[in-house]
């Protein structure tokens, strides 16, 4: 089952919601994306820490319905 | 949670120094992401063991348990979550995981 990008986006900025986000559908399929997330939540955190409160904030939904989101976060340049 | 199941993987990623949990073989990897990684091992020849999660419902989903991770394929070092394909990828264009591999003892072809 497919998700739309919109929908990724708001999951996201409600449990980061400073974050910055930029989704790419990269077969237009509705899903294989690959997002971009830049929030201050991440700072000192380890990349796998990062990503996994991006799938938190996806509830379950990373590995079900959406099947492949190529993951890239990081924290803002000061 | 099945807790024999993750004893068993407990027992994998301290026994071996390098596991990758993936989609088939290192031979023949039954998914794109695994097969990046698989690829991303061999050219820095690092010898690993693959563990097939499609040959064990058990694991499959017992090992997403383990990392808090929703994703195959998982790599670990000396029983250390390392990352999923994303990571792994990213550490690998940044020379990175040639240093953590280094640090942990895995020999890597310079």
């Amino acid at each position: 089952m497919a998700m739309d990008a919109a929908m990724i986006e708001r999951l996201i900025k409600e449990s980061l919601p400073d974050a910055q986000v930029s989704i790419e559908d990269l077969r237009g399929d509705g899903d294989h994306y690959a997002a971009h997330v830049v929030s201050g939540a991440f700072r000192g955190k380890t990349r796998v820490q990062q990503h996994q409160m991006v799938y938190q904030a996806l509830r379950g939904r990373m590995g079900n319905e959406l099947h492949a989101l190529a993951l890239q976060t990081g924290a803002p340049e000061d | 949670m099945d807790t024999t199941v993750q004893q068993r993987i407990s027992q994998e990623v301290a026994d071996n120094p390098v596991v990758l949990y993936m989609k088939g073989t290192p031979v023949f990897p039954q998914c794109g992401f695994s097969a990046a990684v698989v690829q991303i091992l061999s050219h820095l020849g690092v010898k690993f063991k693959g563990i097939d999660v499609l040959a064990d419902p058990g694991i499959r989903q017992g090992i997403k348990e383990f990392s808090n991770w929703p994703t195959i394929p998982q790599l670990y070092v000396n029983g250390e979550f390392i990352g999923g394909c994303d990571i792994i990828r990213e550490m690998y264009e940044t020379g990175e995981l040639q240093q953590v591999l280094e640090q942990k003892g895995v020999p890597v072809r310079a």
